[in-house]
């Protein structure tokens, strides 16, 4: 009998909150296994916003995909079936953002993507109610291939996992750097062990490096490059060398440049509140994944502001005006809805005992993706 | 490709066959010796590469840390075959790989509660850092080199410790008839705990020499567990002698697969293409050996029928 109270209470508070809440949130990120550090990031970034807007019509729920395409697949079926969410965020993984956004675009939900970008959904995959808060996946190597060319780099080596980010990653740094490709490799995806790699490279007569391996392969492959003795310059997306890879490498990553659209040292009130508020709430520094997340809620709060998501016309132009202060300083969408903004160059430096990075040029300007032509809305 | 280079790879072949064998021996004992497939191998590797990398970074020393590496893993391999993995010895297989995948949800958790959900730093000692150069010009670096040689001295130490001590004949009595040896008086739990924790305590070690060139994080024992089982079958499940030629075999055929087969591809192919067909294949390459070993041999190169 008092089980059954509790429960009906339970139900009814539950009722009661559904009630209020206008907008629902499902976030689907990874929060285990090798890649959780990513999805708690953006998770973390993103729940800060949302405590900071202190809106009580507005609920999220959270699931852990455990980095499986089909758990994640599973995990938006039931979101939309039976939690009822009007909008989807929160995946990190490209394979995973293929297997989920396009059917749950098409079912009429909004998706805002706080990391992954894969190129199909930029191009002739594009769709009205998908959003990308991040970047199109190529942008940050881009910016790295013309940092490259400006450097004097002239025979680059690169590598990158098999899987779709892998390939827009070197896509994207083959479109802007000008110079020859002294070897090309894919490895698979998690793989911890670069020995092999790494003596192609040393017999490879390049003159750089150019790598994208996120999580745990970058630091496997810093630490491993590191006592190889190859002495080449390393080039390498900002996710190679995010605030929680940094601590594992240690002194392995020292002054190796990376392509960022965000670093904490961008100067504006907004970035300033957001790493002293990260800091002060979860005792570590904002990584850009955090950054990411922080402004996807920022934006999505921005469009409740304008618009009823009931009313989708209305709340997608409100998502496409994209008025929220990013710490990014400015951002935009373009046209396939996905962001035209700066890329910097960083570069991996230590703080007391903490190492981060901080920026030293600006690789590219109000830079939009290669894509954004093939996007017919 | 040199000859230099092809060298080198082959040492790279080597080193990752040598710690594969780490991870095999004690997995192959307790599959051989206990009929038990343990799936919770994988957390084993996971906990020593986190004592390891614990007390290096309050003790600062490279050896306090193997050692540490050594002693939680046999600890928490004895504790779970106690508590848990004892009660599973007369159960069918399936139990067995429901409690142990238990296990490695326990486990992963568990870690993920005490050190948090980022990677931990684990580098390597200082003397070993950066490359030495081999005979013939070859630079190879000197962790690499230093995993080979004690790898080596593991599964001589191994060899012996089977074929030529007490313990090593009861464990291979075990094998062949574990209710004579019981009736002829030795006390069968004690040998299993030791088993056990003999092999927990190997898979520890493995998980902090590789640790200090990979990332120390949660779930880092279950893509190792895969090529472990994988060397196990080509080699004969129980059998320490088919462990170690088994992740030879898959050491050289992993490493020599990744790189030659897209520069084969790259012969008739365009090469973006044979790229990507290249690094696919060659991750299917073990599975195929694997196949292929099966087929000449189904209970593997030294299984006993």
């Amino acid at each position: 009998m008092k089980l059954r109270s509790a429960a009906l209470a339970a139900a009814m508070a539950l009722a009661g909150a559904t009630a209020q809440a206008d907008v629902k949130v499902g976030m689907i990120t990874t929060l285990s296994g090798g890649g959780a550090g990513l999805g708690i990031d953006v998770r973390d970034g993103f729940m800060l916003a949302v405590q900071q807007a202190g809106r009580d019509d507005l609920e999220v729920v959270i699931e852990d995909d455990q980095r499986k395409p089909d758990i994640a697949v599973q995990l938006a079926d039931k979101m939309i079936q039976s939690e009822k969410v009007d909008i989807l965020t929160g995946i990190i993984w490209s394979n995973l953002a293929m297997a989920v956004v396009p059917a749950a675009t098409a079912q009429g939900k909004f998706y805002l993507s706080p990391n992954a970008g894969p190129s199909p959904l930029a191009g002739k995959g594009c769709h009205k109610n998908y959003f990308n808060v991040a970047w199109q996946n190529d942008n940050l190597h881009e910016a790295a291939g013309a940092y490259a060319n400006d450097t004097g780099f002239k025979n680059s080596f690169i590598l990158a996992p098999n899987y779709p980010a892998g390939k827009d990653a070197l896509t994207g740094y083959k479109r802007f750097f000008e110079g020859e490709m002294a070897g090309e490799l894919y490895t698979k995806l998690g793989q911890t062990d670069y020995a092999a790699e790494i003596a192609q490279i040393r017999a490879s007569g390049a003159d750089s490096v150019y790598f994208f391996l996120p999580g745990g392969m970058g630091i496997s492959f810093l630490k491993q490059y590191a006592a190889s003795g190859v002495e080449l310059p390393l080039v390498g997306p900002a996710f190679s060398f995010d605030q929680g890879i940094l601590q594992a490498v240690g002194d392995a990553a020292m002054g190796v440049k990376n392509t960022s659209q965000w670093n904490k040292d961008i100067d504006n009130a907004t970035n300033a509140a957001f790493v002293e508020t990260f800091q002060a709430e979860y005792g570590r520094l904002p990584s850009l994944y955090a950054s990411q997340g922080f402004d996807t809620a920022n934006l999505l709060i921005s469009a409740m502001g304008k618009a009823d998501v009931a009313d989708a016309d209305a709340f997608r132009a409100a998502l496409k005006d994209a008025e929220f202060d990013s710490v990014r300083g400015k951002f935009a969408f373009g046209d396939n809805h996905h962001p035209v903004q700066d890329i910097y160059v960083r570069e991996v430096i230590k703080e007391g005992d903490v190492y981060t990075n901080k920026i030293i040029a600006t690789g590219l300007s109000d830079h939009a993706d290669a894509y954004a032509a093939d996007c017919k809305m | 490709m040199t000859i230099l280079l092809f060298i080198e790879q082959m040492l790279n072949g080597l080193q990752f066959g040598v710690m594969l064998f780490l991870m095999s021996a004690g997995l192959t004992l307790v599959f051989g010796v206990m009929g038990l497939i343990n799936l919770a191998h994988g957390s084993l590797y996971m906990i020593g590469a986190f004592a390891a990398a614990a007390v290096a970074a309050a003790t600062g020393s490279f050896v306090l840390a193997l050692m540490a590496s050594l002693a939680a893993a046999a600890l928490a391999g004895a504790l779970i075959e106690l508590t848990i993995i004892r009660r599973l010895y007369d159960r069918d297989h399936l139990d067995q790989v429901l409690a142990t995948f238990a296990l490695i949800l326990i486990f992963s958790e568990g870690t993920r509660w005490m050190f948090g959900s980022f990677p931990l730093f684990l580098d390597v000692p200082k003397v070993l850092s950066g490359p030495v150069t081999l005979p013939g010009g070859i630079q190879f670096p000197a962790y690499r080199l230093s995993i080979i040689v004690i790898g080596l001295l593991v599964a001589g130490g191994m060899f012996a410790l089977i074929n030529r001590t007490r313990v090593g004949i009861r464990i291979r009595a075990g094998e062949a008839d574990r209710e004579m040896i019981a009736a002829l008086g030795v006390d069968i739990a004690k040998l299993y705990t030791f088993v056990f924790a003999l092999g927990a305590a190997l898979a520890g070690f493995a998980g902090a020499l590789v640790g200090a060139i990979q990332s120390v994080q949660v779930g880092m024992g279950e893509p190792v567990l895969i090529l472990a089982f994988v060397v196990i079958v080509i080699g004969g499940i129980g059998s320490i002698k088919g462990a170690f030629v088994g992740a030879l075999l898959v050491g050289f055929t992993d490493t020599m697969g990744r790189i030659l087969l897209p520069q084969i591809f790259a012969l008739f192919l365009e090469p973006s293409s044979a790229v990507t067909v290249g690094s696919a294949l060659a991750s299917m390459l073990i599975y195929i050996l694997m196949a292929g070993v099966l087929v000449f041999r189904p209970r593997g190169l030294y299984g006993v029928a």
